[in-house]
């Protein structure tokens, strides 16, 4: 396995060992058996280190409500990320001009309208109105895998359009989010690190759009709101987040109106793993075949 | 320029109080300016007093209080 960093190189190697399959748009593409049973063993891993939690575990598709999406301010704070999903309504005639526009390789957007859904862009966002309410008086921990969907197309394999993310939520006192948030700063640094990868946590900042975004991501910065841990895959100077630690205050609390058992807007804190970019990191760090891993780091995984 | 400070934080602001009440060194953050709506009143203020804030400029303190605003426009205007 080579030291040198590259993304071209690592999407080469991707492919030529069968672990991603190139469907023809950049940053979507098909997964082999051995990256998947990776990604599923890290996967149980971290399910494993949460499993004394009793996190209440659900599923969602990767679609969610729009008005999910508008109401939490995403689709503002993130238009060039955000998908929203639109369809055909039209009548015949309208499904002439269609045909004709399709057959034609002719712009046809303009010939369908929004629907309520939008494509899922964090596993999170689902849960926060689920708890429109009072919590229970130890509030409420919540485990959730998800597909997720980020407009950013790329050649650079770690960048991707679609992948999947497990995450945690918590939601309850101030106290007790930031506690649990930073409770699993250290679970993220200690696993990672039990797998040899050369991880650190370091402050980050959401990729807010334009000149009012650059406030919000000084802001978030400033009071500390997100940190990643990141590991050098395709470069070692920008390294890539691996997992993200969120703290929203009192934001899904206002506007999803979650109280605590005493009556205060609930806080929020989530984290994920990106699992793509996990099997990604273990595969530039200890090579393409994971037979051929360290014994330690497949003790982890195959326990 | 106080007046219209405190016009564009009961425009944008979303604050949980009369702005007219607000003394100028209190925390607007506190009176429950969120960090979407900070951005909001940036922006309005730059459209109201002609100025643009530049990137060292565009973060919390700056916008914390009707003081801080008005130092911050005062120091751009000299400019």
């Amino acid at each position: 396995m080579t030291t040198e960093f590259s993304s071209k190189i690592l999407y080469d190697d991707l492919v030529k060992f069968g672990h991603i399959i190139p469907v023809g748009v950049p940053g979507i593409f098909g997964r082999g058996a051995v990256f998947e049973e990776i990604l599923n063993r890290f996967d149980a891993a971290v399910s494993r280190l949460a499993a004394s939690d009793h996190a209440t575990k659900v599923h969602f598709p990767p679609c969610i409500n729009r008005q999910v999406l508008q109401k939490s301010m995403y689709i503002d704070s993130f238009p060039q990320l955000s998908g929203t999903v639109f369809s055909f309504t039209g009548n015949d005639a309208a499904h002439r001009e269609l045909s004709s526009r399709l057959k034609d390789d002719k712009p046809w957007g303009d010939l369908q309208t929004m629907t309520d859904c939008c494509l899922t862009p964090a596993a999170c966002y689902p849960v926060y109105p689920t708890f429109t309410g009072t919590l229970p008086p130890n509030g409420a921990l919540v485990d959730v895998q998800n597909w997720v969907f980020r407009h950013e197309p790329s050649e650079e394999p770690t960048r991707m359009q679609a992948f999947r993310v497990h995450e945690y939520v918590r939601l309850g006192t101030t106290d007790v989010v930031v506690a649990w948030r930073d409770l699993w700063l250290q679970r993220g640094l200690k696993i990672l690190l039990s797998l040899g990868l050369p991880v650190k946590a370091e402050l980050a900042s959401d990729p807010f759009f334009g000149r009012g975004g650059r406030m919000l991501a000084a802001n978030q910065r400033e009071q500390k709101l997100k940190f990643e841990v990141v590991c050098p895959v395709i470069s070692s100077e920008k390294p890539t987040a691996l997992c993200s630690f969120n703290y929203h205050q009192d934001k899904f609390g206002t506007i999803f109106n979650i109280k605590t058992s005493t009556g205060e807007t609930a806080d929020t804190a989530c984290l994920g793993f990106g699992l793509e970019r996990i099997v990604m990191a273990l595969l530039k760090t200890h090579g393409m075949d994971p037979d051929s891993w360290p014994k330690p780091v497949r003790e982890v995984l195959w326990a | 320029m106080e007046g219209k400070i405190r016009q564009i934080l009961k425009d944008h602001g979303r604050l949980s109080i009369d702005t007219t009440k607000l003394a100028v060194d209190s925390d607007l953050y506190q009176a429950g300016m969120t960090s979407h709506a900070s951005v909001n009143v940036m922006l309005a203020l730059e459209g109201v007093f002609d100025i643009e804030f530049p990137d060292r400029m565009l973060k919390r303190s700056v916008f914390e209080s009707i003081s801080a605003i008005q130092t911050a426009i005062s120091e751009l205007k000299t400019n």
